[in-house]
């Protein structure tokens, strides 16, 4: 274990709050992500999608 | 007889900002630059735990610098980035601008928060408080209530056009708030050092302690314009979602109404 002298629990907390927090952000982004995707991969399923809407706006 | 092209001239920014194109862009270029951030990020604590030196008047406690200190450049670099976004998207109309600037906001948050809470931390051992009242600290305090202020101004207008103008005013009014943060140290008697690295004499730091610093501060800002990236992305699919379910809605409307009529 490294030695970081008397002060260690306070550089530990905030090594440990950055990855905390960073971890968080880049785990919501990709959950919110996959879930986006997964919701237009089902509209597009029932036959929703960009081209059909641009087809319903030419015809 | 020679044939001329009739199709208008794009400018780079132009394609650029297109959202097709940028989806096809960032979807190659993200991987690359979370790659690179990881690595960055991965060496530069190597050099914080197993090669920076200790300060001759912090101790070990300056590890905590090769965070916080990356934490502040990128807080306030995320309301730079807002403000650049807002005024694209109130001079130029852009909604690629816009989905910018609602992709920076809680990036900038985090890293305005993580430097907050760093900095405490750092306080509390070198100068004996957790917290105080000091212009560096409070104007950055304030640059987190602006983020929030944006954030909840956005999810209160559900009108996404209106959002997006009052966002713009606002964190166009509200990169006031840089300058005082920056200058803060000079302007007024504080508890927080002056400034050490970005200086017009150059940098204060001993290069044993700067270099570690540098890596860390590359690092975690290309993992802010990958995550940033990445809200964008988010945010364009959001926008064709909810465009795509509007035509659905719109679409059943037009053949419920007049069965609903006979």
């Amino acid at each position: 274990m490294i030695d970081l002298g008397p002060h260690a629990a306070f550089i530990w907390a905030s090594y440990a709050i950055y990855a905390l927090v960073l971890a968080g952000v880049i785990g919501w982004l990709v959950w919110d992500g996959a879930r986006l995707k997964a919701r237009l991969a089902a509209l597009d399923a029932r036959g929703v999608s960009r081209r059909s809407r641009a087809a319903a706006k030419e015809s | 007889m020679t044939q001329t092209n009739t199709a208008p001239q794009q400018s780079l920014t132009q394609k650029l900002a297109n959202p097709t194109r940028f989806m096809q862009l960032s979807g190659t270029l993200m991987p690359w630059l979370a790659g690179a951030a990881a690595a960055l990020i991965l060496y530069a604590l190597y050099l914080a735990f197993f090669v920076a030196p200790e300060d001759y008047q912090q101790g070990q406690t300056v590890k905590i610098m090769f965070i916080h200190v990356p934490a502040a450049w990128l807080g306030m670099m995320g309301y730079a980035l807002i403000a650049i976004s807002s005024f694209g998207y109130l001079v130029f109309r852009h909604p690629l601008a816009d989905v910018s600037a609602k992709a920076a906001a809680p990036l900038g948050a985090a890293f305005t928060f993580l430097a907050l809470a760093t900095g405490s931390l750092w306080g509390k051992p070198m100068w004996g408080t957790y917290w105080v009242w000091d212009a560096r600290l409070t104007s950055m305090l304030i640059l987190l209530f602006l983020y929030f202020g944006l954030m909840a101004l956005r999810s209160a207008i559900d009108d996404e056009a209106l959002a997006g103008k009052l966002c713009a005013v606002l964190g166009l009014v509200g990169v006031t708030i840089l300058p005082i943060i920056k200058f803060s140290v000079d302007w007024w008697n504080t508890l927080h050092q002056p400034a050490s690295v970005i200086r017009m004499d150059g940098p204060t730091i001993h290069p044993d302690l700067l270099w570690p610093l540098i890596v860390s501060a590359l690092g975690f800002s290309l993992l802010f314009f990958a995550l940033h990236m990445k809200g964008m992305r988010n945010e364009i699919l959001r926008r064709r979602l909810r465009a795509l379910t509007m035509a659905e809605v719109d679409r059943a409307r037009g053949v419920s109404a007049p069965a609903a009529a006979e």
